[in-house]
């Protein structure tokens, strides 16, 4: 779950870290005041979860609190990358003596935390790495020693930084490590991390993203994973119902049992000429009323013309699937035509329900796609 | 291979008190798996499935020689059972748990490095199969495997069942199968596992079941080209029509910006010589070209 700027920084000042005077508007009257009681330049910045956002023209600046009233009324609601910007972060423009970049990240390849810090700050990191690799430093948490100020110190010491920059920022990196334990945080990234002309630093920038499955231990996260702006309408739906959903733009519905299979069967469908319009997976089908609301959930979307069920029951009882099947058909207020593939435990019983019902059930999965593919043509 | 399974596994369950563990204990049972104990903390004395249930894991290895785990344990306690094995001395551990917060197994794999030898599957995965000598650590369905010489390894379980299913039903069937799980921290990965099939005599060729997210097939590709990788390998990818930045049901497939996208995966592989299936059931043909059948 990524975390909008504003709430990154929320958080990130309880954990101690300086971040720039300001507050979140969604009107111009409310920025013209935060700019007022700030007093002095202020920088408008959209509130979307998207990156590259400062290109984009989503980050202004303002020198007093009229201009900042009207590039609010230009900013809020334009589209920027796709995202309609209802929200502004409201800041003080700070007086920069120096960027630098900090994050700390998960390493697949490595299986461990990535500590990432550099003297380059307020670009793409991607890009310095390519440009100038020399200026990031790098390190690997052994997480059963865990990351303490000696290590944070260790990193830097391949810049040629002053004593008090370095211990700064090593208590910086350290704090991030924090949040990182203490939140299940997959990313949390500074960039910029601003030191000011008088010598303090403070996060001029951040992003933050929660690990999707480590909610259910955070209360304080578990409400604003239910209102995601970057889900759709049936994204948010099948959220809320334990659902595992992905909107597509295709006009044939996708159902089925395992990640990889449903992944799989959406590449057959679109190699074998169709439109896949989204992407189910039911998991370990134990139940009829989970896999009839999924059904259902699929076959009330407006653009979906069939709806393709590949089950390969391993465990799963194809019975139960077929009885679903037949109950989303029977119970949905939108009809629409379903080509099934059964495979497995109990296949013969699934069959002769579907059978019943005057639905046809394929054996072999690439049968049924072209079943799909050829109703839908 | 056989240092994951072989006929000397002994298998203790934890969360054998659960719906999912009895169910799967009694199907391991009967496939030809020695599970010898069951775990529940608080539901020790009891029996399951005709093996002692016990608190702890210690107790399963001390009465009953258990060396092998296989993980039920709901997410939210599944990195502390995961813990518990391998402080018990649990040789290999499978997880089948899935939504387990990466932190835990993160933390896992750190003090499991600490250990000599311990091998970790999973989480989020189907576990590990032998046809040849019947030993079934997970929870795939036993008849869709025959005893073969190709070797897969796998990120997702039911496309391994459906392409497992292609291989057994061309006569050629499997030396060892293992998912290795959906998540974006995993235990065995495909290099190590890679490792073990060049050493498998019996093993003719692998296949390699990958999808979106990562740069593990990437990292494979590298590995089999650096090594000139001694046996045919097949791989198939699933998603390439994921849209960046959602997560496809597992929670280590997803795209982001330009990295972890099925093309880059692709082309990795094609350049180490490793042919991809565009659909499941080609993997087959592509093994019957790669062995000369």
């Amino acid at each position: 779950m990524k975390l909008f700027e504003y709430e990154a920084k929320r958080l990130l000042k309880e954990y101690g870290i300086s971040i720039p005077r300001g507050d979140t508007a969604s009107n111009p009257t409310k920025v013209e005041a935060i700019a007022e009681a700030i007093g002095g330049p202020v920088v408008l910045k959209a509130q979307i979860l998207v990156s590259g956002r400062g290109k984009a023209g989503g980050i202004r600046f303002a020198d007093d609190a009229g201009e900042a009233r009207k590039t609010a009324s230009a900013l809020l609601g334009l589209t920027i990358k796709g995202c309609v910007v209802t929200s502004l972060l409201v800041e003080e423009k700070l007086d920069i003596a120096e960027q630098f970049y900090a994050s700390i990240t998960v390493d697949r390849q490595a299986k461990q935390y990535i500590v990432l810090a550099s003297t380059k700050g307020g670009v793409d990191i991607e890009e310095v790495a390519r440009t100038s690799p020399d200026s990031i430093a790098r390190h690997w948490v052994d997480t059963a020693s865990g990351f303490g100020t000696s290590d944070a110190l260790a990193m830097l010491s391949r810049f040629d930084m002053n004593k008090d920059v370095a211990n700064k920022l090593a208590i910086m990196l350290t704090t991030l490590y924090q949040v990182v334990m203490e939140c299940d945080a997959e990313l949390v990234e500074l960039n910029p991390l601003v030191r000011t002309t008088s010598g303090e630093f403070i996060a001029a920038d951040s992003r933050m993203i929660i690990d999707d499955n480590a909610i259910f231990r955070h209360a304080e996260f578990k409400d604003r994973s239910l209102q995601r702006v970057d889900d759709t309408a049936n994204e948010a739906k099948a959220r809320k119902q334990n659902l595992s959903y992905v909107d597509l733009d295709g006009d044939i519905g996708i159902v089925g049992n395992g990640a990889g299979l449903v992944m799989a069967t959406i590449d057959l469908v679109q190699t074998m000429g169709g439109q896949p319009g989204n992407f189910l997976d039911l998991g370990g089908i134990g139940n009829i009323e989970v896999s009839k609301k999924g059904i259902m959930l699929v076959m009330t979307k407006p653009e979906i013309k069939v709806v393709m069920v590949n089950v390969l029951g391993g465990i799963t009882r194809c019975d139960i699937v077929a009885e679903a099947v037949v109950q989303a058909l029977n119970e949905s207020s939108l009809k629409k035509p379903v080509v099934v593939r059964l495979m497995g435990t109990n296949e013969e019983e699934g069959a002769r329900i579907l059978e019943q019902a005057g639905i046809i059930s394929y054996r072999d999965m690439e049968e049924a796609v072209a079943q799909v593919v050829k109703i839908q043509g | 291979m056989r240092s994951i399974i072989n006929q000397d596994t002994r298998v203790v369950v934890q969360g054998i008190t659960g719906s999912e563990g009895k169910f799967h204990a009694s199907l391991m049972l009967q496939y030809g798996t020695k599970v010898v104990a069951g775990v529940t903390p608080g539901k020790g004395g009891q029996e399951v499935e005709g093996v002692p249930v016990y608190d702890t894991v210690a107790e399963a290895v001390t009465n009953d020689g258990a060396n092998t785990s296989i993980i039920f344990v709901p997410a939210a306690f599944a990195g502390k059972a995961l813990l518990e094995a391998i402080e018990a001395d649990i040789k290999t551990i499978v997880a089948i748990t899935d939504g387990i917060p990466q932190k835990d197994p993160i933390e896992c794999l750190a003090r499991a490095k600490q250990k000599d030898d311990v091998i970790i599957v999973g989480p989020n995965c189907p576990g590990v199969i032998d046809p040849r000598i019947n030993v079934k650590v997970g929870i795939m369905p036993g008849r869709i495997f025959a005893p073969g010489s190709i070797g897969i390894v796998s990120r997702s379980g039911t496309l391994t069942y459906e392409i497992a299913w292609y291989i057994t039903q061309a006569g050629m069937g499997q030396t060892t199968c293992v998912g290795i799980g959906g998540d974006a921290i995993v235990g065995l990965d495909f290099i190590k596992l890679l490792e073990m099939f060049r050493n498998d005599a019996e093993t003719e060729a692998v296949v390699l079941i990958g999808e979106i997210g990562g740069n593990a097939e990437e990292l494979a590709a590298q590995y089999i080209k650096e090594t000139n990788y001694p046996k045919p390998v097949a791989a198939y990818i699933a998603g390439r029509l994921a849209p960046p930045g959602k997560r496809m049901g597992h929670a280590g497939a997803i795209v982001m910006g330009n990295a972890g996208t099925a093309e880059s995966k692709i082309k990795a592989y094609t350049e180490a010589g490793v042919l991809v299936a565009e659909k499941p059931g080609d993997t087959v043909n592509l093994l019957k070209e790669l062995l000369g059948r």
